[in-house]
Order: C-alpha cells, then sequence, then structure tokens
C-alpha cells in the first residue's frame, strides 16, 4: 500500500546522468532478498563504494538523505528491468519523488505503487531544478504544481487514478480485489470455470 | 465487448480481447492476464502480500514458475550441495519452492527437465500462444510477443495483483509499427537487426508504445530471430514488441506440450492467423529501418541504443554521459572498437539462449580455439536447449575450443549468481544490457549476436563474423 502523499517541501538533489538505469540504482547481486525493506544501503551502491566497500566522494555520500527528498535526474531515468526494488531502493534512503524529463514506463509503475512520486517535467523546468540544486522546492499533487521561490509554478501531469491513490492512501490491490466480480463475469463469458 | 469496424491492430485486437472492466477518465482497465510466467527474484514479496492479507493465487493453473536468476549454472558437489552464491540466493530459491507448493503452482525446478530461463522455457513449452496476454515480473517478457502474444514485465507489486486476481490494471498503451523491409544480408541475424532497431528508436524512443515489428525481412525471421527482436523492445523503453503470428508461428506451436492438439490445433491456427492488423490499421508512430543496409552489429557505450556495425567508428560523444560512457568503455570517438583485447565471451540469456544461438556460435567455432586470453561461458537458456544442444554434440564444440559448458539460467546477463565479468574487463556477450556493471562491478560489455560473440573469441577482438563463415564455405567448397 503506498504512503499518502499531498504535498511535499524539500531540498533538491541532482543527479544529470541520461540513462539511469535500474542496474546503477541497485545492482542486481543485492536482488537475492525476499523482503522490501533495507535497500537504501544498496541505492546507487557501485557509485558510492569502491571495490573495497570504501566510500567514495559521491554526493550521495555526503547529504542527509532526509533533508534531499526529491531527486533531479537525467532524461529518461529508471529505465532497465522491471525490478521493484529500485524504486524500495531510493525510498529507504529517503526520498518521495523523481523528477525527469523522461521516465520508464515500468518504473513509473513501480514507483507510484509505493508511493515514491515520479514526475516528468519539460526541459526548461528540468533546467530551472538543476540550476538550483539543493533549494526548497514545493511539490504538490493536489495542484499539480512545482513551486521555487518566486519562479511561476510549474505544471505537471500524472495519471489520475494513480493520483487518487496517492492522495487517499488507496490500496489498489484491495481496489482490484473489489473488481472480482467483473473478473469471473469475464471468465464465464470466454466460457471458463471460475 | 463491442468492436468498432475500423480496421485494428494486431494490439488492438489482443488487447480488446482481454478487456474484463473497460478504462474511464477515473481508472484504468481492467486487463485479464492469459499466462503469468514467475521467477524467484521478483516474486517472494509478492507472494508474502497476498499472504498477509490471507488471499489465495486466483488461477494456479495459469501461472507457471521457474527458477534462473540467482541460480548456480555449475553442477552440484559430491554432496549434492549447489554450488549458490551465497545464502540469500539459496534462501530466494527455496522460497520460490515454498511459494508454489503452497499454492498449487507448477514449478520448472531443480529436478525439472523443463527448467530454464523463462522467456525460453515458456515459448518451448507452448505455453506461449498467439493472442494471449502474458507477464512476468521481467522487463525481458516482450520476448513472447514473437507469437503475436501481447507481453510485458510488470513489478513485484503487480505480481501480486496478479497472482490474486489474475488482472492489471492498464492504461491503453500507444502503439508504434516498426517496418523493416528488405532482405538481410548473409550473416546477419535478429540479435543484429534487435540492436538496429534499438539504435534507431533511442533509448527511451519507445516509452509509452507497444511496437508492432513488420516488413518482409521480420517475415524472413526465424521464431527464434523474431524472439531475439522482441525481446530487446524493452531496450527502446517499449513496453511490449509484438510480430503477426503467420505459418512460422503454427509450425513452431505444432506439437508443443501446451498447445492446442490435433483438431483444436487447427481451429486455433486459424483463428492466430486472423490476429494480424488490419490493413488500413493506424498506428501512433511509424518507424521505417532499411533491412538490407543491416550489418552485424556491437555496441560502444553503455546504453544497448549504441550499437553501430563491426568496425565503424565510434561517433563523437553529444553530452557529459555520452563522454561518461565512453571514458567507462575505454573507447575514443573516431576509432573503432575492433583493437581492444577481449576477456570474456558470453553466450547465452532470453535474447540468444536458444538452440539456433548456438548452432550458430558453434559453427564458426568448430574446428577451432578460442584466443589464450580469452574466457568464453556458454549458458544455454534452458535445460531442453541443453539436451538438445548436447545430443548434436555443440558441448563438444564449444569445451574443445576451450569454453565453459554450464547449465541452464540467466548467469552472466545479470551476474546475480556468481558469474560475472570481472572489473575492467571487456565482455563480448548475447545478452541484452551493456549498462554499467550490468555484468559485475566494473565490467565492459559489448553487446553482439552469437556468431559475433563466436567470432571475437577466436580473435581475441571483436570480430565480424562473416570473416569465418566465408571461410567456412570455402572450406565446405575445397
Ligand atoms: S537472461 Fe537476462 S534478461 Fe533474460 S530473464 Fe535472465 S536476467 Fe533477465
Amino acid at each position: 500500500m503506498p504512503e499518502k502523499f499531498t504535498t511535499l517541501t524539500s531540498k533538491t538533489l541532482v543527479l544529470t546522468q541520461e540513462n539511469i538505469d535500474t542496474d546503477q540504482i541497485i545492482p542486481a547481486r543485492f536482488l537475492t532478498t525476499t523482503r522490501r525493506d533495507g535497500l537504501g544501503k544498496h541505492a546507487f551502491h557501485d557509485w558510492r563504494y569502491d571495490a573495497d566497500g570504501g566510500e567514495t566522494n559521491s554526493i550521495l555520500n555526503e547529504i542527509d538523505p532526509s533533508a534531499r527528498r526529491i531527486l533531479v535526474a537525467g532524461h529518461n531515468f529508471g529505465c532497465g528491468s522491471s525490478r521493484e526494488h529500485a524504486p524500495w531502493a531510493l525510498m529507504d534512503y529517503g526520498f518521495r519523488v523523481v523528477i525527469s524529463t523522461d521516465i520508464a514506463d515500468i518504473f513509473t509503475s513501480n514507483a507510484l505503487k509505493n508511493g515514491l512520486l515520479p514526475i516528468v517535467v519539460d526541459g526548461e523546468t528540468h533546467a530551472d531544478l538543476v540550476a538550483h540544486e539543493g533549494q526548497d522546492v514545493t511539490i504538490d499533487l493536489e495542484q499539480c504544481e512545482i513551486r521555487r521561490g518566486n519562479r511561476a509554478p510549474a505544471t505537471f501531469t500524472i495519471e489520475p487514478f494513480a493520483r487518487q491513490c496517492l492522495m487517499e492512501g488507496v490500496d489498489t490491490l484491495g481496489w482490484l480485489a473489489g473488481k472480482a466480480a467483473d473478473i469471473a463475469a469475464f471468465e464465464r463469458a470466454r466460457g471458463e470455470a471460475a | 465487448m463491442t468492436q468498432s469496424n475500423s480496421p485494428r491492430t494486431l494490439f488492438d485486437k489482443v488487447w480488446d480481447a482481454h478487456v474484463a472492466t473497460p478504462e474511464s477518465e477515473a481508472s484504468p482497465a481492467v486487463l485479464y492476464i492469459d499466462l503469468h510466467l514467475v521467477h524467484e527474484v521478483t516474486s517472494p514479496q509478492a507472494f508474502s502480500e497476498i499472504a498477509a492479507r490471507g488471499l489465495k493465487v486466483r488461477r494456479p493453473d495459469r501461472t507457471y514458475a521457474t527458477l534462473d536468476h540467482s541460480t548456480p549454472t555449475l553442477p552440484p558437489n559430491a554432496q549434492g550441495e549447489r554450488p549458490y552464491v551465497s545464502a540469500a540466493a539459496k534462501a530466494q530459491v527455496a522460497t520460490l519452492e515454498e511459494n508454489c507448493a503452497t499454492h498449487g503452482i507448477r514449478l520448472a525446478g531443480w529436478e525439472s527437465a523443463d527448467r530454464g530461463v523463462v522467456h525460453v522455457m515458456a515459448p518451448e513449452l507452448g505455453l506461449t500462444q498467439p493472442g494471449m496476454t502474458v507477464v512476468c515480473g521481467d522487463s525481458h517478457t516482450a520476448t513472447h510477443g514473437a507469437f503475436g502474444a501481447l507481453a510485458f514485465g510488470i513489478g513485484t507489486s503487480e505480481v501480486a495483483h496478479v497472482l490474486a486476481t489474475q488482472c492489471l490494471l492498464q492504461r491503453k498503451p500507444k502503439t508504434m509499427r516498426v517496418t523493416v523491409d528488405g532482405a538481410l544480408q548473409a550473416g546477419v541475424s535478429g540479435k543484429d537487426v534487435a540492436l538496429a532497431a534499438v539504435a534507431a528508436l533511442g533509448f527511451g524512443g519507445g516509452t509509452g508504445h507497444v511496437i508492432e515489428y513488420a516488413g518482409a525481412a521480420i517475415r524472413g525471421l526465424d521464431m527464434e530471430g523474431r524472439m531475439t527482436l522482441c525481446n530487446m523492445s524493452i531496450e527502446a523503453g517499449a513496453r511490449a514488441g509484438m510480430i503477426a503470428p503467420d505459418e512460422k508461428t503454427i509450425a513452431w506451436l505444432k506439437g508443443r506440450r501446451h498447445a492446442p492438439q490435433g483438431a483444436a490445433f487447427e481451429a486455433a491456427a486459424d483463428a492466430w492467423l486472423a490476429l494480424a492488423s488490419d490493413p488500413g490499421a493506424r498506428y501512433d508512430k511509424e518507424v521505417r529501418i532499411d533491412g538490407a543496409a543491416i550489418a552485424p552489429m556491437a555496441t560502444y557505450g553503455t546504453t544497448p541504443d549504441t550499437g553501430i556495425a563491426i568496425g565503424a567508428r565510434v561517433p563523437q560523444a553529444r553530452s557529459t554521459s555520452d563522454e561518461r560512457a565512453l571514458a567507462y568503455m575505454g573507447f575514443a570517438a573516431g576509432e573503432a572498437t575492433t583493437n581492444e583485447p577481449v576477456d570474456v565471451v558470453f553466450i547465452g540469456s532470453c535474447t540468444n539462449g536458444r538452440l539456433g544461438d548456438l548452432r550458430a556460435a558453434a559453427e564458426i567455432l568448430r574446428g577451432r580455439t578460442i584466443a589464450p586470453r580469452v574466457r568464453m561461458v556458454v549458458a544455454p537458456g534452458s535445460e531442453s536447449v541443453r539436451r538438445l544442444a548436447e545430443a548434436e554434440g555443440l558441448d563438444a564444440v564449444f569445451r574443445e575450443a576451450g569454453a565453459e559448458w554450464r547449465l541452464s539460467g540467466c548467469s552472466m546477463c545479470l551476474a546475480m549468481n556468481g558469474d560475472f565479468v570481472a572489473p575492467g574487463q571487456l565482455a563480448v556477450s548475447t545478452s541484452n544490457r551493456n549498462f554499467e556493471g550490468r555484468q559485475g562491478k566494473g565490467a565492459r560489455t559489448i553487446l553482439a549476436s552469437p556468431a559475433t560473440a563466436a567470432a571475437s573469441a577466436i580473435r581475441g577482438l571483436l570480430t565480424d563474423p562473416r570473416e569465418f563463415m566465408d571461410a567456412t564455405k570455402e572450406a565446405a567448397h575445397a
């Protein structure tokens, strides 16, 4: 069930690299877990740790994640594998919002189911956020607005059902399970005993 | 379901036939799933989720599981213990075994002759059929689209949705037709077409779309080549890739264990052929590629859309991300990538681990040996592929050439089972992703076809396989 999300104000962290794939977000060798929690320590692992396990000078090791809950990333974020471990790791690390000029389909779907808000913005808004790294930004899901300082708010779109689920904390699986009668009718119409 | 009379695409036909509840402004469609494939890595949290709610698996008969991602590809020791990379990997496999037993789900486990990489195994068994909706907690599920199925990858939360309800909440995606005209040159395989298509579309160029591949070059591909092509649709960001069923599709499925049998098969075949897009059907986007112009391809960067003809020069970097990729790979713009010593060659994965792939590689290796510096690992895509290959003596060809012949599994494709490329090493791999660290921390990956991988193993340098194909022909004529 996703954590509820309405409005968040936090400082941003900027990773301008394009095509940050899910193998960067969480390398495959950390996927042997059978749990959802505890993956934050492996988020961006190979950027944060060198071959001997020592910390690199990556900004991800230097910031206080609880104060930087908005990730602004380069084009085509979250591409690659379907691993939901990617949003789990990002959230466990501390992020609640990811902003890019393009975000991969499966990542978007996975993020929304966990309360991590993926936002696609135009190049101009993105450039402004990159240029003002570390400043406070407000993400308002009710108005679908991104606000920074005195700048005119930027609007974004999000699939309406996902937005409602996030704002009200709707449990998608519960909602879908509530369609059991329709699903059974569909199976009967195909001549299958449910 | 009411349908308009306007011409429909293959995708439209499959989509329309699976809408249990139509979408509205407020909520997505409830899409019914015919086949749910499950593996050990993306399912444990989904089973825990439904267990926590006291839900059952709605249709265990539409669910099929295998062990592939975290499984060792070396055989058990004398005590019968499998060389798992970690206790966690072993526990993950045990968890799937327990979950399948609890819920009555068929599992192609360690003892099964059917076990294999999920996207190799399911078509082999005839589980995948035209017109079906197929999902798996794995982004390469698009592979099954080669049969005219709508097949796409899902995350673990959605795995729970399908386990509990046999359905997914989905907005209808956009459609794109990629037409590959002309006849492919000799020595050009489905993998080269896939790399050319991904390069043409760009890494995120397919986001939000389902691709239909069409054209003479696609019809000319065999089913294995079509699976390779559809498999890599996700590398352009597309949710799915599809190819209309034809006589090749039908011939391939006939007699497969889970395919309809006898008169039922003939009836099914007629329905499958009718899935082809109607003349005049419209797509949101159209892309054309000249199939005759595709040469054997290999990537130079750290995204799968960086395929160029083998021997062509690496293009100039256009962004800091490009610069970073070239620095990681150790390649310079303006130079060819054929001079850099290759350390590892991997043949396998759901992209190129099928029998035809192994044959193509073995044909080049037969009677030759790999360069001394090269470590070559061959992991068949399934146990069935392994048995068939061994029956033909392909294992001996690989072994005699100096390669390691393994059990089936994902192996070095994602390097989570203990098979990996060491830091800094350069690999020519038949898998699908060349991301930084995909094949092991610091590993540098060149994606290519099985024939190219084999030719590169012999030379110890990235090599156009046609150099050896011509030689083979000459030898045969001599
Ligand atoms: S072979 Fe590679 S791409 Fe295919 S399912 Fe396994 S890990 Fe995924």
